[in-house]
């Protein structure tokens, strides 16, 4: 995989704006709550990441990191 | 211009000058009559000192908060303007004084309510020194009567504003703008006060914000006493007034600003023709000298308050001696100035019907 | 792997206030990182609006000045005269800098005042709940326009950055938004040539954002964002509108 992304869950509202981004359709929503009461963001194990970095350009709370192969 | 040297001077650019000297680096205001011969003056004169900044701003409005942006970087700032301008200014003077920011404004105060006229008047009093903005909080307001007082007040209002991080407002009139009087000026402050708590970029520190929004209602509370400690040490230590004629006086004449120099030339007479008449002078509106008042109150029965308005210091009055003393009040307001031989006349009778009074 | 993107450097770790799919939080994370890379960091000053960003300071690793309402590029004024080495900024919404603000906007715009304006357009009055905006389209329901705005009684909307234009001094106006990602890439560019604008000291700059607030717009956070896309930037075309260096020398 060329790419990987990591999201601090815990700040997360739930906005949407990642899983609209994502080419590849690789983030969905969590069936678990956060500990703000919202259901966060989450990468589905199995999809790909590109590194595009175009979910962590859209997210509000800044809490997104991308990872790239060098 | 030596210090030293005796100058004859306008009075509005009396003011001027002694603020350039104190180390006023930024005139920002907009005309209005009758004080536009201080921004002209400074627009002049700051020309002449490098370093300085002169803007006319395109509103009072504006003014006062570019008065904010330039003390929030500690840099020492005046502007002036005249009541429906001061009207203006208001918001930006309760944020000034919210943020502890140093400033002296200076109000040439002309008749009002609303556009008035251009006239000598005493009716900003209690837009003065009860806020005029919102919030609670205060202002050090001067009231010189004499340009050689105003030179001083202004010089010391500087350090003042810089000492207890507070807005210092100097009230005038325009007959003090216009007039001439030969003053001493005092010499360019070179060494000003350091001010840590200013804000000039990080600077490879932490970063600092300034604010007044405190949204947690105990932390607002504290800052409000915060506040309200400082006031109480100003009133403590601030308070300047002056008498005339008092020691033996029966009736004493309450006046500050041009009017009590009114009220003196008709103590002089009244004085000529036997009467026990005096004259007290309040310097500092706020903090009013209300100590020194009650302790003249020990010994004088009777209290003429006159003033440029309807009564608005005369509260003051009634205040500080909480009922304990006749008083009584003349004031004309719209910008009607009397001779002294007029107010002499009307103390006069005063007297004579007092002392009617006290034989039956 | 090597990590390309991360919060950036000058965004304080204090988790944001606003609202899911809130422009402001993008638009911070923008100047943060414009500033990190020019970096003006320890020479910058802010000033935040009153407004749902008002507690900026919060968040942005830089100092920080609070002004009334809509004065803020008065407050930019006198510090800039007093420390014209700092990168002084405001930061606006609607109200702030098209409603109350508007007078200081565009004397100091007019002087040329050597600061830069962030202008965030959210089309809405947001922090106070919803009310219309100097910005608010023709028909766009708000609190105080429930039928829909009327020109007849509220007038059009206004275009600030075409608006200014006009104004000798202004160097550098652009508008961008942060409704999808390549916008949000654009308008990062936009907020660079405006802070580069005022370190070459080549006159007033502004960069107008469109930003979704989709609590007083009532629509989801990626509804808003088509909201931008469709309707919104029709009426507020992106885009630079002058650059001091298209200007003959």
């Amino acid at each position: 995989m060329r790419g990987q992304i990591r999201i601090r869950s815990v700040l997360c509202k739930s906005c949407g704006l990642c899983i609209e981004a994502c080419p590849k359709g690789s983030i969905r929503i969590s069936k678990q709550m956060n500990a703000n009461s919202y259901f966060p963001a989450e990468f589905q194990k199995g999809q790909e990441c590109t590194g595009c970095g175009l979910c962590a350009i859209v997210c509000p709370e800044a809490i997104i990191e991308v990872y790239r192969e060098k | 211009m030596k210090s030293e040297e005796k100058v004859l001077l306008r009075g509005s650019e009396a003011i001027g000058e002694a603020a350039l000297r104190a180390g006023c680096r930024c005139y920002f205001g907009y005309p209005i009559t009758p004080q536009n011969e201080l921004p002209e003056y400074m627009a002049r004169r700051m020309a002449e000192i490098p370093g300085t900044v002169f803007l006319q701003s395109e509103s009072e409005l504006a003014g006062i908060n570019m008065v904010f942006g330039a003390s929030v970087t500690g840099t020492r700032v005046m502007t002036s303007s005249s009541s429906p301008g001061i009207s203006l200014m208001q918001e930006g003077i309760s944020y000034l004084a919210a943020c502890e920011l140093p400033a002296v404004i200076v109000n040439i105060i002309r008749g009002g309510p609303g556009l008035g006229n251009i006239a000598p008047a005493q009716s900003d009093y209690f837009q003065a020194t009860r806020g005029g903005g919102h919030g609670d909080y205060r202002c050090i307001v001067l009231a010189p009567a004499y340009l050689q007082e105003a030179v001083d007040l202004t010089y010391h209002a500087f350090d003042q504003a810089d000492e207890y991080r507070i807005p210092v407002i100097i009230v005038g009139d325009g007959m003090m703008g216009q007039m001439m009087e030969p003053v001493v000026l005092p010499p360019f402050r070179e060494q000003l006060p350091k001010k840590d708590w200013a804000i000039r970029g990080a600077g490879g520190g932490p970063s600092r914000f300034l604010r007044s929004l405190l949204l947690d209602v105990h932390v607002l509370e504290a800052h409000n006493w915060k506040l309200h400690r400082k006031y109480e040490r100003i009133r403590r230590r601030e308070v300047r007034f002056d008498e005339y004629e008092t020691h033996d006086a029966e009736l004493v004449i309450v006046a500050y600003g041009t009017a009590a120099r009114i009220a003196r030339g008709a103590v002089k007479r009244l004085r000529e023709k036997g009467m026990k008449v005096g004259l007290f002078r309040p310097v500092t509106l706020w903090p009013f000298p209300e100590e020194a008042l009650r302790d003249l109150a020990a010994r004088v029965g009777r209290f003429f308050v006159f003033e440029f308005s309807t009564g608005q210091m005369v509260e003051d009055v009634r205040l500080a001696l909480e009922g304990s003393r006749h008083i009584d009040f003349y004031g004309r307001p719209g910008g009607v100035v009397i001779t002294p031989m007029e107010l002499s006349r009307i103390v006069g009778r005063k007297y004579h019907a007092l002392q009617q009074e006290a034989r039956t | 792997m090597k990590q390309v993107i991360g919060r950036p450097r000058l965004l304080k770790e204090v988790p944001f206030h606003y609202c899911p799919g809130c422009g402001h939080s993008v638009i911070h994370r923008l100047v943060a990182e414009v500033i990190d890379e020019l970096g003006v960091r320890d020479r910058a000053i802010g000033i935040p609006p009153c407004g749902c960003a008002v507690l900026a300071y919060y968040y942005l690793d830089v100092d920080m000045v609070e002004a009334a309402h809509g004065r803020g590029t008065a407050v930019a004024t006198g510090m800039k005269r007093c420390l014209p080495d700092r990168i002084i900024f405001t930061y606006q919404g609607d109200g702030d800098l098209a409603a109350i603000g508007t007078a200081e906007l565009i004397h100091c715009a007019n002087r040329g005042e050597q600061i830069t304006t962030i202008f965030v357009n959210n089309g809405v009055y947001g922090m106070t709940g919803g009310q219309m905006a100097p910005t608010t389209l023709l028909g766009q329901k708000t609190t105080t326009t429930p039928a829909g705005r009327q020109a007849g009684n509220d007038g059009p909307p206004i275009k600030l950055v075409e608006f200014l234009s006009f104004l000798e001094r202004t160097a550098y106006l652009a508008r961008g938004s942060v409704h999808n990602a390549r916008e949000i890439q654009r308008t990062k560019k936009y907020i660079r040539e405006a802070f580069q604008t005022q370190m070459e000291n080549k006159g007033f700059s502004m960069v107008e954002i469109l930003s979704p607030c989709p609590s007083n717009w009532k629509l989801s956070p990626v509804e808003s964002c088509r909201w931008i896309e469709q309707v919104m930037k029709q009426n507020f075309p992106l885009g630079v509108v002058k650059d001091w260096r298209g200007q003959p020398s």
